[in-house]
């Protein structure tokens, strides 16, 4: 744990969340779901598919919305708000300022027509920057910290493999230098050896930047590296929560005992 | 809302099959309903419902559909095409209001009440009492950025135009200036970004503090929008990347003017080129009045 997370309660939570419930129709996405988020601080949810585990982070970053709960969000200048009953305006704000949301596909995350340059700059002119010299300086600055070579930055991702494509997707999010990211399944679909370097890139940037994280994934490793307590979803709902080294090497619950087991042994 | 007029059909060759100016007076009273819109939300596209009109979309059926519902009887009209009053759709639009509504014409920007323009605004002042009407081939100017018409409203709804500043840093990135030429994107009262038609950036000075109104119909993507008199209208560009309306470095070869935006004309197989005034009726009355410019002729009435 991070020692911003002090057990006197002194410390404003940076994101309560409170019952969060989400149905499709008749089926549940996912029920009940609470939690509080500290500063620095970084979540991880895991859980097989259609666990709801995606459902949850979509309720949580404003891009579904629940049938019940409320999400509580430690606004900058006033206090602790709920994101769900916030206007449009200002929820998109915050998806543009405070919050970033890293995406499985970089597909999805970036505009693939664009530039490596105005894909990260673009959050800067969304909120204003006008001034071409200093927008460029801080991509060309962003692409050097996810190892992105300075001669790429007019490239545009279509050029750039899966690993760098995801990178730039990270550096576009943190470019504005958000305090919350949600990252849905970060790592899926790259190789071992570049999971890898983007796992120490984002462990790095998260302690660096004292960053809270939540981390929506279904592998266990990524969650043990990045994250310092896990919560797990199994049918919609939460069947274990704890610090992760503690869920993962003393697992309680049926189905945890059996997600730990079932990770493949080299 | 003006009642049927049928005197119009009294004169000499018009079509008396119609109704004054082709489309029927509730169409007419719907697209003035846009149109006042417009003009109460400056830069804001308005949806209408787009009629057929008797020519190909993109032959300008957005300008042609508001030219209809704005022209009385005693309006003059004048249409321009790239700032040429005598190119086929500048002709053929003339006629079509001269059959149907019989409304005097001219190619004088001075005498014109209603202007029907593609492509330019003309280099003449504009007056209060004119209505300059433009061809709008595609109104969002987020399209090439956005394709989803769902999220481009919503963007618009909620004033985030980081994206079309993107396209400008893209333009510099690329170009290492802003290489945007024509359809220069805007801004309208600090409040809607606005395609201004595909106008050469020359003229979007001309855009800002117009005492003309500012109507802009688009037929195949049925939208209206305006600028009221007086609307304050800037270029967006990058605090160290301005704004430069631009043109050819070169005064017109037929009217000597400098201050005019120019065409450049091949003349003949080696590639000798001569750069004339866009805007026809500008470039004739300064003949007119005596200017000539280096490979000019004498002017002479009626000559071409």
């Amino acid at each position: 744990m991070t020692d911003t997370h002090t057990t006197t309660g002194r410390v404003t939570p940076l994101l309560q969340v409170r019952g969060i419930t989400k149905f499709y129709g008749a089926r549940l996405g996912c029920r009940d779901v609470g939690f509080d988020l500290y500063p620095g601080e970084v979540m991880g949810i895991v859980g097989e598919s259609g666990s709801g585990k995606s459902t949850l982070l979509g309720c949580l970053a404003g891009q579904l919305a629940p049938d019940a709960g409320e999400v509580l969000f430690d606004t900058r200048t006033e206090g602790p708000r709920d994101t769900l009953t916030m206007s449009e305006p200002e929820r998109r704000m915050l998806g543009r300022t405070d919050w970033a949301f890293v995406h499985q596909s970089a597909r999805d995350g970036l505009r693939m027509g664009v530039s490596a340059g105005g894909n990260v700059g673009e959050r800067l002119m969304a909120v204003g920057a006008r001034h071409y010299g200093g927008i460029r300086a801080q991509a060309v600055d962003w692409l050097g910290r996810v190892e992105i070579p300075e001669d790429r930055v007019d490239d545009r991702p279509t050029a750039f493999s899966g690993g760098m494509q995801q990178r730039l997707q990270i550096a576009r999010n943190l470019v504005t230098g958000p305090r919350l990211v949600f990252m849905d399944e970060p790592t899926g679909g790259l190789d071992v050896s570049v999971q890898a370097r983007l796992l120490d890139l984002l462990r790095g940037l998260v302690r660096e930047m004292g960053l809270s994280a939540i981390i929506v994934t279904h592998d266990l490793a990524v969650v043990r590296l990045l994250a310092d307590r896990l919560m797990v979803m199994k049918d919609g709902h939460v069947v274990e929560t704890g610090l992760t080294d503690q869920v993962l090497d003393d697992p309680q619950h049926g189905y945890t005992q059996l997600l730990v087991s079932s990770v493949l042994q080299v | 809302m003006t009642a049927p007029c049928n005197d119009s059909a009294q004169k000499g060759e018009t079509m008396e099959d119609y109704n004054f100016a082709y489309l029927d007076e509730q169409t007419k009273r719907m697209i003035r309903r846009a149109v006042l819109k417009g003009l109460a939300i400056p830069g804001y596209q308005v949806p209408f419902a787009s009629r057929e009109m008797p020519m190909p979309y993109g032959w300008g059926t957005g300008g042609v559909q508001v030219s209809a519902a704005t022209l009385t009887p005693d309006d003059t009209l004048k249409v321009i095409d790239q700032g040429a009053d005598d190119t086929t759709n500048a002709v053929s639009i003339r006629k079509f209001f001269e059959r149907t509504a019989g409304v005097a014409t001219t190619e004088a920007t001075a005498q014109a009440t209603v202007i029907q323009t593609r492509h330019r605004i003309p280099e003449a002042a504009l007056t209060e009492d004119q209505i300059l009407i433009y061809q709008v081939p595609i109104p969002e100017p987020l399209r090439f950025l956005e394709p989803r018409e769902t999220e481009t409203r919503k963007m618009h709804s909620l004033e985030e135009y980081g994206l079309m500043h993107v396209k400008l840093y893209e333009d510099i990135s690329q170009h290492g200036a802003i290489a945007t030429s024509y359809a220069y994107p805007v801004k309208v009262e600090d409040r809607y970004v606005m395609d201004p038609s595909p106008i050469p950036k020359f003229d979007n000075p001309k855009l800002s503090d117009c005492p003309a109104i500012q109507l802009f119909g688009a037929g195949r993507e049925q939208r209206i929008y305006a600028l009221p008199p007086y609307t304050r209208v800037e270029s967006l560009d990058f605090e160290d990347h301005p704004f430069d309306p631009s043109k050819a470095d070169h005064p017109c070869d037929l009217c000597g003017a400098e201050d005019s935006y120019l065409d450049e004309v091949i003349t003949d197989d080696a590639g000798t080129r001569m750069f004339v005034c866009s805007d026809t009726d500008y470039c004739r009355a300064r003949r007119a009045a005596g200017h000539m410019g280096a490979r000019g002729v004498p002017f002479e009435e009626g000559a071409a």
